[in-house]
């Protein structure tokens, strides 16, 4: 059980780099953006093939970023220059990158890494040079877990300090209010490219990260469902940790926690006999519902018990 | 200074929907002037202030603020000199970011947006203090967010931030209708001392006939997208509401009609 918590936990690190993601487009751009279903694919293909080839892989993983962020830019272009509706301008993107994507892993479904990858030259790194520390090596959970967890510290520092400058700020703006910012001399759409860019970078990143340190491959379909499961954590976050005023560093720690609080679950119901790994949309489903319509639960056992207590002093 | 020059817009053109928001408008607005603009329904006031503000395109004519043409620069690229407040106090303010955040963007719409800090501790001053002249206590709450205000502390802010930056030409249009009347008031004051205490260019469009009168020094009436009456200084002065609808209607030979007006 310990164990399965415990890798539950080392995916969710991982996988809360894309919730970030998600969270920069759905909270503070106000857009669904469904590229992310082509993107994260596309960040593990671009590392694994790069990595394939020979390159290093914290070069490669660099690479896969900055292409994911192209991939934002198309879909930023698509809305704001041709005025395509942001969910139909992601979805064309995403649709274009599945082909992409099968490009780049030349014609193969799955493609498995043959070379040394971020984690496996972290583990190197520790076991040589802090060998009394690691002297039985590294177990795979904690290096996922601390890679994750240290990527998601550095992350939510430098959005949080982008989100305090002057563009940081007109980016809010713009998903805040469009009008206002618009009268405010901030160039709107530029603002959502630079908000897409960053927001699919992230996703690439994720795509990346858990092509190297979970699946060993890249996959063609593991796009598929991650702007649930993106969503997923955010609202579990939301729901759990925010119930007013808060701020953006905090909120970006709860959908983090969020994701990890989703993974859990999931590694959690895998374990249970009578559930087929194929469940595992059917189950993501579930969670999601059941986190969405938690705040309306909530509000109705206030409300119920505003009318007890009403009835007592009648 | 404003120049428009036999400004034109046509809506739906050859359609059954066709509609000639503005006819021929020419108008000079001198620096320091405080226009108030009325008319009836659909008379092109709102159609005006936004094609000057570049939100509506033009068809044919020319808008010169200075010595820029700006006939065909963006709404994003005329923000830098034109302020604006909006009829609907939700438009004018991000409800998602604070008091301060929404007046540091304010503070920044006549520069481009750089990677420096989005608000620095020495503005904060200036902030309480400009907000400590509505003497609506907004000054104590600088880290709340807007969206919790009310309308009309919204629209005074709103204002605030159109002027934060002093601009060529303020545009206010209707920005009282939605208000209930004592706050309309008050932020109609508002908007006549701000103007007055940085002598601002502006054009004001309004509803009410004994507000038009009262505030500014040159008034401009519109019917079907032409100017049909403008009159400034002592001959303004001298106008009342019965005066002003008496020559509406043998200018125009229609009935003033305004949903509004009639009920204030």
């Amino acid at each position: 059980m310990l164990t399965t918590i415990l890798s539950g936990v080392a995916q969710g690190l991982l996988w809360a780099i894309l919730t970030v993601g998600v969270y920069l487009t759905f909270r503070v751009l106000d857009i669904a953006d469904l590229t992310i279903e082509g993107t994260f694919p596309l960040g593990a293909a671009v590392s694994v093939m790069l990595i394939n080839s020979g390159m290093n892989p914290f070069l490669a993983t660099t690479i896969a970023v900055l292409i994911g962020m192209c991939a934002g830019v198309f879909t930023g272009f698509l809305h704001t220059v041709f005025k395509i509706p942001a969910i139909l301008s992601g979805i064309l993107t995403m649709i274009a990158l599945y082909s992409v994507n099968i490009r780049i892993m030349q014609d193969k479904g799955t493609v498995s890494i043959s070379g040394s990858t971020v984690k496996s030259m972290l583990s190197d790194f520790l076991t040589g040079n802090f060998s009394k520390l690691f002297e039985n090596g590294i177990k795979s959970n904690t290096l996922s877990m601390g890679t994750g967890l240290l990527t998601c510290v550095l992350i939510v520092s430098l959005l949080y300090l982008f989100f305090g400058t002057e563009i940081g700020g007109a980016i809010r703006a713009t998903g805040s209010n469009k009008n206002m910012a618009r009268a405010m001399g901030i160039n709107t759409n530029a603002m959502i490219v630079l908000g897409l860019a960053l927001s699919n970078g992230l996703i690439a990143l994720s795509g990346s990260m858990i092509a190297q340190f979970d699946y060993g491959s890249a996959l063609v379909n593991m796009g598929q469902g991650t702007i649930v499961i993106g969503l997923a954590s955010v609202i579990i976050g939301e729901v759990i940790f925010i119930h007013k005023d808060h701020s953006f560093a905090y909120k970006m720690g709860a959908v983090i926690v969020g994701a990890v609080i989703y993974r859990t679950i999931i590694a959690c119901a895998l374990k249970i006999d009578w559930l087929k790994a194929t469940d595992l949309k059917l189950i993501t489903a579930v969670i999601v519902a059941i986190a969405l319509a938690l705040p309306v639960f909530k509000e109705k056992a206030a409300a119920m018990k505003r009318k007890r207590s009403n009835r007592e002093v009648a | 200074m404003l120049k428009i020059t036999s400004l034109n817009k046509t809506f739906n053109p050859g359609t059954v929907n066709e509609k000639r928001a503005i006819c021929d408008v020419s108008l000079t607005v001198n620096d320091g002037d405080f226009i108030t603009i009325i008319g009836s329904n659909g008379a092109g006031k709102s159609t005006l202030l936004n094609m000057i503000a570049g939100n509506v395109s033009t068809d044919s004519g020319h808008i010169v603020l200075g010595d820029k043409d700006i006939t065909y620069f963006s709404d994003v690229k005329r923000a830098k000199f034109i302020g604006r407040v909006f009829q609907d106090p939700m438009m004018g303010t991000a409800p998602d970011m604070w008091i301060e955040e929404n007046l540091a963007l304010a503070f920044r719409r006549t520069k481009s947006h750089t990677l420096k800090w989005g608000i620095k501790a020495s503005e904060r001053e200036l902030y309480i203090k400009t907000l400590a002249q509505l003497g609506l206590g907004l000054e104590d709450r600088l880290r709340s967010k807007v969206g919790l205000l009310s309308g009309g502390q919204r629209q005074a802010v709103t204002l605030l931030m159109a002027t934060l930056q002093k601009p060529e030409l303020l545009l206010l249009d209707e920005h009282t209708a939605a208000l209930d009347p004592k706050t309309a008031s008050t932020v109609l004051e508002l908007s006549d001392k701000i103007i007055r205490e940085h002598s601002l260019t502006t054009l004001m469009v309004t509803h009410n006939m004994q507000n038009a009168i009262d505030y500014g020094n040159r008034l401009i009436m519109m019917h079907e997208g032409r100017i049909i009456l403008d009159v400034a200084g002592e001959k303004k002065k001298a106008l009342t509401v019965e005066a002003l609808l008496k020559q509406f209607e043998a200018l125009s030979g229609a009935e003033f009609s305004n949903d509004r007006a009639l009920l204030s």
